[in-house]
Protein backbone atom coordinates (compact mmCIF):
# COMPACT_ATOMS: atom_id res chain seq x y z
CA UNK A 1 0.00 0.00 0.00
CA UNK A 2 1.31 3.14 -0.81
CA UNK A 3 1.35 6.44 1.53
CA UNK A 4 0.38 8.63 -1.53
CA UNK A 5 0.01 7.84 -5.34
CA UNK A 6 0.93 11.28 -7.65
CA UNK A 7 -1.07 10.75 -11.38
CA UNK A 8 1.27 12.94 -13.71
CA UNK A 9 4.86 13.97 -14.02
CA UNK A 10 4.78 17.43 -15.09
CA UNK A 11 6.07 20.61 -12.79
CA UNK A 12 2.96 19.66 -10.05
CA UNK A 13 3.67 16.46 -9.79
CA UNK A 14 7.72 16.73 -9.30
CA UNK A 15 6.91 18.77 -6.43
CA UNK A 16 4.63 17.36 -5.05
CA UNK A 17 7.21 13.95 -4.79
CA UNK A 18 9.79 16.11 -3.53
CA UNK A 19 8.01 17.43 -1.18
CA UNK A 20 5.87 14.25 0.07
CA UNK A 21 9.45 12.73 0.71
CA UNK A 22 11.40 14.90 2.37
CA UNK A 23 8.38 15.63 4.20
CA UNK A 24 8.37 12.17 5.54
CA UNK A 25 6.34 9.88 3.26
CA UNK A 26 7.83 6.73 2.86
CA UNK A 27 6.17 4.89 -0.20
CA UNK A 28 5.29 7.52 -3.18
CA UNK A 29 5.08 6.85 -6.38
CA UNK A 30 4.52 9.43 -9.25
CA UNK A 31 2.62 8.06 -12.02
CA UNK A 32 3.92 9.23 -15.96
CA UNK A 33 3.56 7.24 -18.63
CA UNK A 34 6.99 8.62 -19.61
CA UNK A 35 9.86 10.42 -19.00
CA UNK A 36 8.73 13.66 -16.76
CA UNK A 37 8.75 17.52 -17.51
CA UNK A 38 5.00 17.67 -18.53
CA UNK A 39 3.09 20.08 -21.18
CA UNK A 40 6.08 22.88 -20.54
CA UNK A 41 8.77 21.07 -22.48
CA UNK A 42 6.38 22.22 -25.17
CA UNK A 43 6.83 26.09 -25.01
CA UNK A 44 9.67 27.44 -26.86
CA UNK A 45 10.12 29.77 -24.27
CA UNK A 46 10.05 30.69 -20.44
CA UNK A 47 11.35 33.80 -19.29
CA UNK A 48 8.90 34.14 -16.09
CA UNK A 49 10.38 31.10 -13.64
CA UNK A 50 11.90 32.76 -11.16
CA UNK A 51 15.17 32.13 -10.35
CA UNK A 52 15.71 31.53 -14.58
CA UNK A 53 17.82 34.83 -15.32
CA UNK A 54 18.03 34.15 -19.20
CA UNK A 55 14.58 33.09 -21.68
CA UNK A 56 15.08 29.04 -21.59
CA UNK A 57 12.95 26.44 -23.82
CA UNK A 58 10.20 24.23 -21.57
CA UNK A 59 12.35 21.56 -21.91
CA UNK A 60 15.52 23.20 -20.73
CA UNK A 61 14.11 24.11 -17.73
CA UNK A 62 12.39 20.89 -16.99
CA UNK A 63 15.73 19.04 -17.38
CA UNK A 64 16.59 18.88 -13.60
CA UNK A 65 13.83 18.12 -12.00
CA UNK A 66 13.12 15.07 -11.84
CA UNK A 67 16.76 13.96 -10.68
CA UNK A 68 16.17 16.75 -7.51
CA UNK A 69 12.97 15.58 -7.13
CA UNK A 70 13.75 11.86 -6.90
CA UNK A 71 16.25 12.38 -4.05
CA UNK A 72 14.52 11.96 -1.25
CA UNK A 73 12.75 8.73 -2.45
CA UNK A 74 9.98 9.53 -5.11
CA UNK A 75 9.40 6.71 -7.64
CA UNK A 76 8.51 6.96 -10.57
CA UNK A 77 6.92 4.28 -12.13
CA UNK A 78 6.42 4.44 -16.04
CA UNK A 79 2.43 3.76 -16.40
CA UNK A 80 -0.56 5.27 -17.09
CA UNK A 81 -3.39 5.60 -14.73
CA UNK A 82 -6.86 5.13 -16.28
CA UNK A 83 -8.78 5.45 -12.92
CA UNK A 84 -9.17 5.89 -9.48
CA UNK A 85 -11.30 5.51 -7.19
CA UNK A 86 -12.49 4.76 -4.02
CA UNK A 87 -14.84 1.23 -3.66
CA UNK A 88 -14.58 1.08 -0.17
CA UNK A 89 -13.41 1.92 3.19
CA UNK A 90 -10.70 5.02 2.97
CA UNK A 91 -7.87 3.03 0.81
CA UNK A 92 -8.13 4.67 -2.86
CA UNK A 93 -7.49 2.07 -5.95
CA UNK A 94 -5.10 3.03 -8.73
CA UNK A 95 -5.84 1.32 -12.24
CA UNK A 96 -3.36 1.29 -14.41
CA UNK A 97 -3.63 0.58 -18.14
CA UNK A 98 -1.80 -2.75 -18.04
CA UNK A 99 -4.53 -4.14 -16.11
CA UNK A 100 -2.77 -3.95 -12.72
CA UNK A 101 -4.27 -2.48 -9.70
CA UNK A 102 -2.26 -0.42 -6.41
CA UNK A 103 -3.55 0.90 -3.48
CA UNK A 104 -2.89 4.17 -1.69
CA UNK A 105 -4.09 6.10 1.38
CA UNK A 106 -3.80 9.55 -0.05
CA UNK A 107 -3.37 10.53 -4.23
CA UNK A 108 -2.58 13.55 -5.65
CA UNK A 109 -4.15 14.60 -9.08
CA UNK A 110 -2.20 16.46 -11.46
CA UNK A 111 -2.54 15.12 -15.29
CA UNK A 112 -2.74 18.61 -16.62
CA UNK A 113 -4.58 19.78 -20.03
CA UNK A 114 -4.14 19.16 -23.07
CA UNK A 115 -4.34 21.49 -26.13
CA UNK A 116 -8.12 21.80 -27.78
CA UNK A 117 -8.86 21.60 -31.29
CA UNK A 118 -10.63 25.14 -32.92
CA UNK A 119 -13.07 22.57 -34.11
CA UNK A 120 -13.35 23.53 -37.99
CA UNK A 121 -13.79 20.97 -41.12
CA UNK A 122 -10.84 19.07 -41.80
CA UNK A 123 -8.73 19.54 -38.44
CA UNK A 124 -8.82 16.40 -37.26
CA UNK A 125 -8.13 14.78 -40.63
CA UNK A 126 -5.33 16.83 -41.07
CA UNK A 127 -3.94 16.31 -37.84
CA UNK A 128 -0.58 15.38 -37.57
CA UNK A 129 -0.04 15.92 -41.45
CA UNK A 130 0.16 19.81 -40.97
CA UNK A 131 -2.54 20.44 -38.16
CA UNK A 132 -0.19 21.01 -35.23
CA UNK A 133 -0.56 22.27 -31.60
CA UNK A 134 3.38 22.06 -31.13
CA UNK A 135 5.55 24.59 -32.76
CA UNK A 136 8.53 23.56 -30.93
CA UNK A 137 8.21 19.55 -31.98
CA UNK A 138 6.80 20.73 -35.71
CA UNK A 139 8.06 24.39 -36.77
CA UNK A 140 11.13 22.54 -38.03
CA UNK A 141 9.12 20.86 -40.96
CA UNK A 142 8.06 24.67 -42.36
CA UNK A 143 11.46 26.11 -42.60
CA UNK A 144 11.63 28.80 -44.96
CA UNK A 145 7.63 28.21 -45.73
CA UNK A 146 4.55 30.11 -44.75
CA UNK A 147 2.58 29.02 -41.73
CA UNK A 148 -0.75 30.09 -39.84
CA UNK A 149 -1.02 30.31 -36.23
CA UNK A 150 -4.32 30.00 -34.39
CA UNK A 151 -5.26 32.00 -31.07
CA UNK A 152 -4.93 35.06 -29.29
CA UNK A 153 -3.59 34.35 -25.78
CA UNK A 154 -0.04 34.40 -24.59
CA UNK A 155 0.90 30.98 -26.08
CA UNK A 156 -0.89 31.27 -29.79
CA UNK A 157 1.65 34.65 -29.87
CA UNK A 158 4.84 33.17 -28.05
CA UNK A 159 4.95 30.53 -30.69
CA UNK A 160 3.86 32.67 -33.65
CA UNK A 161 7.29 34.85 -32.44
CA UNK A 162 8.97 31.17 -32.24
CA UNK A 163 7.50 30.35 -35.81
CA UNK A 164 9.05 33.63 -37.55
CA UNK A 165 12.31 32.73 -36.70
CA UNK A 166 11.97 29.45 -38.93
CA UNK A 167 9.44 30.39 -41.30
CA UNK A 168 9.12 33.03 -44.25
CA UNK A 169 6.04 34.01 -43.03
CA UNK A 170 3.34 33.65 -39.86
CA UNK A 171 -0.44 34.85 -40.26
CA UNK A 172 -2.05 34.86 -36.87
CA UNK A 173 -5.52 34.20 -37.49
CA UNK A 174 -7.55 35.44 -34.35
CA UNK A 175 -11.72 35.89 -34.09
CA UNK A 176 -11.32 39.49 -32.48
CA UNK A 177 -9.06 42.53 -33.02
CA UNK A 178 -7.71 42.41 -29.67
CA UNK A 179 -5.49 39.93 -27.63
CA UNK A 180 -5.46 38.80 -24.60
CA UNK A 181 -2.00 38.00 -24.64
CA UNK A 182 0.46 40.18 -22.93
CA UNK A 183 0.66 44.05 -23.96
CA UNK A 184 4.80 42.93 -24.20
CA UNK A 185 3.88 39.92 -26.07
CA UNK A 186 1.48 41.64 -28.45
CA UNK A 187 4.03 44.86 -29.00
CA UNK A 188 6.64 41.95 -30.17
CA UNK A 189 4.59 40.63 -32.78
CA UNK A 190 3.28 43.84 -33.73
CA UNK A 191 6.80 44.97 -34.24
CA UNK A 192 7.89 41.52 -36.30
CA UNK A 193 7.77 41.68 -39.82
CA UNK A 194 7.41 38.57 -40.69
CA UNK A 195 3.73 38.12 -38.62
CA UNK A 196 0.60 39.20 -40.37
CA UNK A 197 -2.19 39.85 -38.16
CA UNK A 198 -5.36 38.02 -39.95
CA UNK A 199 -8.26 39.86 -37.36
CA UNK A 200 -11.76 39.18 -36.83
CA UNK A 201 -11.89 35.76 -38.94
CA UNK A 202 -12.92 32.43 -37.45
CA UNK A 203 -11.25 29.30 -39.22
CA UNK A 204 -13.30 28.02 -41.95
CA UNK A 205 -11.70 24.89 -43.21
CA UNK A 206 -8.24 23.51 -43.60
CA UNK A 207 -7.94 21.33 -47.46
CA UNK A 208 -5.13 19.24 -48.77
CA UNK A 209 -4.27 15.80 -50.17
CA UNK A 210 -2.87 12.50 -49.70
CA UNK A 211 0.71 14.13 -48.72
CA UNK A 212 -1.26 16.96 -45.78
CA UNK A 213 -2.67 20.33 -45.62
CA UNK A 214 -2.31 22.76 -48.44
CA UNK A 215 -4.09 25.23 -46.75
CA UNK A 216 -6.43 27.09 -44.61
CA UNK A 217 -9.51 29.40 -45.46
CA UNK A 218 -10.84 31.49 -42.81
CA UNK A 219 -13.70 33.79 -42.59
CA UNK A 220 -14.46 37.26 -42.19
CA UNK A 221 -16.99 37.64 -39.30
CA UNK A 222 -18.58 40.88 -40.21
CA UNK A 223 -18.65 40.14 -43.85
CA UNK A 224 -18.84 36.57 -44.44
CA UNK A 225 -15.65 37.14 -47.11
CA UNK A 226 -13.58 34.12 -47.46
CA UNK A 227 -10.13 34.28 -46.96
CA UNK A 228 -7.37 32.22 -48.33
CA UNK A 229 -4.13 31.68 -46.87
CA UNK A 230 -2.24 28.46 -48.78
CA UNK A 231 -0.07 27.46 -46.09
CA UNK A 232 1.72 23.90 -45.53
CA UNK A 233 1.27 24.48 -41.61
CA UNK A 234 -1.31 25.41 -39.24
CA UNK A 235 -0.65 25.55 -35.68
CA UNK A 236 -3.29 25.86 -33.01
CA UNK A 237 -3.32 27.49 -29.82
CA UNK A 238 -7.16 28.08 -28.45
CA UNK A 239 -7.06 27.08 -24.87
CA UNK A 240 -6.56 23.56 -23.08
CA UNK A 241 -8.99 20.99 -21.63
CA UNK A 242 -8.17 19.41 -17.99
CA UNK A 243 -7.42 15.91 -18.01
CA UNK A 244 -9.76 14.47 -15.56
CA UNK A 245 -10.26 10.76 -17.28
CA UNK A 246 -8.60 9.20 -14.50
CA UNK A 247 -11.37 10.34 -12.01
CA UNK A 248 -14.39 9.40 -13.89
CA UNK A 249 -15.69 6.26 -12.65
CA UNK A 250 -17.30 3.61 -14.15
CA UNK A 251 -21.00 5.04 -13.41
CA UNK A 252 -19.57 8.38 -15.15
CA UNK A 253 -19.73 10.29 -12.38
CA UNK A 254 -16.29 12.06 -10.87
CA UNK A 255 -15.06 10.81 -7.55
CA UNK A 256 -14.84 14.19 -6.40
CA UNK A 257 -16.70 17.85 -7.30
CA UNK A 258 -15.26 18.85 -10.97
CA UNK A 259 -17.22 22.39 -12.01
CA UNK A 260 -18.81 22.83 -15.43
CA UNK A 261 -15.50 22.89 -17.54
CA UNK A 262 -14.77 19.82 -15.68
CA UNK A 263 -12.13 20.89 -13.64
CA UNK A 264 -11.81 19.85 -10.09
CA UNK A 265 -12.74 21.74 -7.12
CA UNK A 266 -10.07 22.38 -4.52
CA UNK A 267 -9.83 24.72 -1.61
CA UNK A 268 -6.37 26.78 -0.81
CA UNK A 269 -4.80 23.85 0.68
CA UNK A 270 -5.74 21.54 -2.95
CA UNK A 271 -8.28 18.93 -1.14
CA UNK A 272 -10.91 17.89 -3.34
CA UNK A 273 -13.84 17.46 -2.07
CA UNK A 274 -12.92 13.80 -1.35
CA UNK A 275 -10.85 13.56 1.94
CA UNK A 276 -7.56 12.31 1.04
CA UNK A 277 -7.70 13.27 -2.78
CA UNK A 278 -5.85 16.66 -3.53
CA UNK A 279 -5.58 18.07 -7.02
CA UNK A 280 -2.56 20.26 -8.50
CA UNK A 281 -1.87 21.95 -11.52
CA UNK A 282 -3.73 22.52 -14.61
CA UNK A 283 -6.78 20.62 -13.66
CA UNK A 284 -8.16 22.35 -10.87
CA UNK A 285 -10.13 25.44 -10.98
CA UNK A 286 -8.91 28.73 -11.99
CA UNK A 287 -5.63 27.53 -12.34
CA UNK A 288 -3.27 30.01 -13.85
CA UNK A 289 -1.56 27.74 -15.94
CA UNK A 290 2.09 28.54 -14.63
CA UNK A 291 5.41 26.37 -14.30
CA UNK A 292 5.26 28.29 -10.97
CA UNK A 293 2.08 27.77 -9.84
CA UNK A 294 1.98 24.57 -10.55
CA UNK A 295 4.99 23.64 -8.76
CA UNK A 296 3.61 25.17 -5.73
CA UNK A 297 -0.01 23.41 -6.09
CA UNK A 298 1.85 20.82 -5.82
CA UNK A 299 3.66 21.49 -2.62
CA UNK A 300 0.76 22.77 -0.87
CA UNK A 301 -0.94 19.59 -1.99
CA UNK A 302 1.99 17.25 -0.27
CA UNK A 303 1.96 19.19 2.94
CA UNK A 304 -1.89 17.98 3.23
CA UNK A 305 -1.47 15.01 2.07
CA UNK A 306 1.39 14.33 4.42
CA UNK A 307 -0.78 15.76 7.48
CA UNK A 308 -3.66 13.68 6.01
CA UNK A 309 -1.49 10.35 5.79
CA UNK A 310 0.09 10.91 9.82
CA UNK A 311 -3.70 11.66 10.66
CA UNK A 312 -4.56 8.19 9.25
CA UNK A 313 -1.58 6.60 10.84
CA UNK A 314 -2.66 8.02 14.31
CA UNK A 315 -6.23 6.62 14.22
CA UNK A 316 -4.87 3.53 12.99
CA UNK A 317 -7.15 3.85 9.59
CA UNK A 318 -6.51 2.51 6.18
CA UNK B 1 20.42 -6.49 -23.88
CA UNK B 2 17.82 -5.40 -26.39
CA UNK B 3 18.63 -1.95 -27.98
CA UNK B 4 16.81 0.01 -30.60
CA UNK B 5 18.01 0.76 -34.04
CA UNK B 6 19.29 4.15 -34.62
CA UNK B 7 18.27 4.41 -38.93
CA UNK B 8 19.54 6.43 -41.52
CA UNK B 9 19.25 6.41 -45.31
CA UNK B 10 21.38 3.74 -46.03
CA UNK B 11 20.25 1.02 -43.22
CA UNK B 12 17.00 1.84 -43.47
CA UNK B 13 15.26 -0.02 -46.27
CA UNK B 14 17.40 -3.17 -45.13
CA UNK B 15 16.00 -2.95 -41.47
CA UNK B 16 12.52 -2.42 -42.18
CA UNK B 17 11.69 -4.82 -45.32
CA UNK B 18 11.36 -8.06 -43.37
CA UNK B 19 9.09 -8.74 -40.16
CA UNK B 20 7.48 -6.35 -37.88
CA UNK B 21 9.23 -2.82 -37.18
CA UNK B 22 8.22 0.19 -34.81
CA UNK B 23 9.75 3.08 -36.05
CA UNK B 24 10.42 6.10 -34.24
CA UNK B 25 10.71 9.42 -36.39
CA UNK B 26 11.58 11.99 -33.46
CA UNK B 27 14.26 15.06 -33.08
CA UNK B 28 16.12 16.48 -29.55
CA UNK B 29 14.25 19.74 -29.42
CA UNK B 30 10.73 18.24 -29.22
CA UNK B 31 9.39 17.15 -25.41
CA UNK B 32 6.76 14.18 -26.28
CA UNK B 33 9.92 13.16 -28.50
CA UNK B 34 11.90 13.17 -25.18
CA UNK B 35 8.73 11.82 -22.74
CA UNK B 36 8.47 8.67 -25.09
CA UNK B 37 12.27 7.67 -25.31
CA UNK B 38 12.26 5.75 -22.52
CA UNK B 39 9.07 4.18 -23.52
CA UNK B 40 10.67 3.29 -26.46
CA UNK B 41 14.12 1.95 -24.53
CA UNK B 42 12.00 -0.57 -22.78
CA UNK B 43 9.95 -1.45 -25.90
CA UNK B 44 13.43 -2.12 -27.54
CA UNK B 45 13.98 -4.75 -24.70
CA UNK B 46 10.55 -6.74 -24.06
CA UNK B 47 10.39 -7.08 -27.89
CA UNK B 48 13.85 -8.51 -28.65
CA UNK B 49 13.62 -11.01 -31.10
CA UNK B 50 9.89 -10.37 -32.05
CA UNK B 51 10.02 -6.87 -33.68
CA UNK B 52 12.61 -4.41 -34.44
CA UNK B 53 12.02 -1.53 -32.85
CA UNK B 54 14.02 1.76 -34.30
CA UNK B 55 14.49 5.31 -34.53
CA UNK B 56 14.95 7.76 -37.04
CA UNK B 57 16.61 11.38 -35.80
CA UNK B 58 14.70 13.78 -38.49
CA UNK B 59 17.05 16.73 -37.44
CA UNK B 60 20.07 14.55 -39.56
CA UNK B 61 17.77 12.63 -41.55
CA UNK B 62 15.60 14.82 -43.41
CA UNK B 63 15.30 12.82 -46.62
CA UNK B 64 13.50 9.69 -44.75
CA UNK B 65 11.16 12.29 -42.83
CA UNK B 66 10.10 13.85 -46.44
CA UNK B 67 10.23 10.14 -47.67
CA UNK B 68 7.67 9.20 -45.12
CA UNK B 69 5.53 12.63 -45.27
CA UNK B 70 6.58 13.19 -41.59
CA UNK B 71 5.13 16.60 -40.85
CA UNK B 72 4.72 15.93 -36.93
CA UNK B 73 6.91 14.20 -34.25
CA UNK B 74 6.63 12.35 -32.62
CA UNK B 75 5.64 10.36 -35.41
CA UNK B 76 5.28 6.12 -34.88
CA UNK B 77 5.06 4.03 -37.87
CA UNK B 78 4.83 0.91 -38.11
CA UNK B 79 6.03 -1.46 -41.20
CA UNK B 80 5.33 -5.06 -42.15
CA UNK B 81 7.55 -6.46 -44.75
CA UNK B 82 8.45 -2.99 -45.92
CA UNK B 83 5.07 -1.73 -45.91
CA UNK B 84 3.65 0.91 -43.62
CA UNK B 85 0.67 -0.52 -41.67
CA UNK B 86 0.06 1.57 -39.07
CA UNK B 87 0.66 4.84 -37.89
CA UNK B 88 0.39 7.51 -34.74
CA UNK B 89 1.22 10.68 -34.22
CA UNK B 90 2.63 11.98 -30.36
CA UNK B 91 2.98 10.85 -27.57
CA UNK B 92 0.89 7.60 -26.00
CA UNK B 93 1.82 4.87 -23.15
CA UNK B 94 3.75 2.12 -23.49
CA UNK B 95 1.11 -0.11 -23.90
CA UNK B 96 -0.37 1.81 -26.32
CA UNK B 97 2.65 1.03 -28.36
CA UNK B 98 2.67 -2.72 -27.35
CA UNK B 99 -1.27 -3.32 -28.48
CA UNK B 100 -0.04 -2.26 -32.04
CA UNK B 101 3.16 -4.58 -32.17
CA UNK B 102 1.55 -7.59 -30.75
CA UNK B 103 -1.68 -6.65 -33.51
CA UNK B 104 0.81 -6.85 -35.76
CA UNK B 105 2.54 -10.33 -34.90
CA UNK B 106 -0.70 -11.72 -34.18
Amino acid sequence: MLDLAIIGGGPAGLTAGLYATRGGLEHVVMYEKGMPGGAITQSSEVENYPGITEVVTGMELMQDWPKQCMRFGLKHEMAEVTRVSRPEGLCFKIELSDGSVETAKSVIVCTGSTPKRAGFKGEDEFFGRGVSTCATCDGFFYKGKEVAVIGGGDTALEEALYLANICSKVYVVHRRDEFRASPATVRRVKENEKIELVLNVVPDEVYGDAMGVQGLKVQKRDTDEIIDLPVPGIFIFVGNNVNNGVLKQEDGTFLCEVNEYGEVVVDLLMQTSEKGLFAAGDLRVLAPKQVVCAAGDGANAAIGAIAYVEHLHRENLC
Amino acid sequence: MGKYIELTGSNFDETVKEGVTLVDFWAPWCGPCRMIAPVIEELAEEYEGKAKIAKVNTDEEQDLAIKFGIRSIPSILFFKDGQVVDQMVGAASKQAFAEKLDALLG
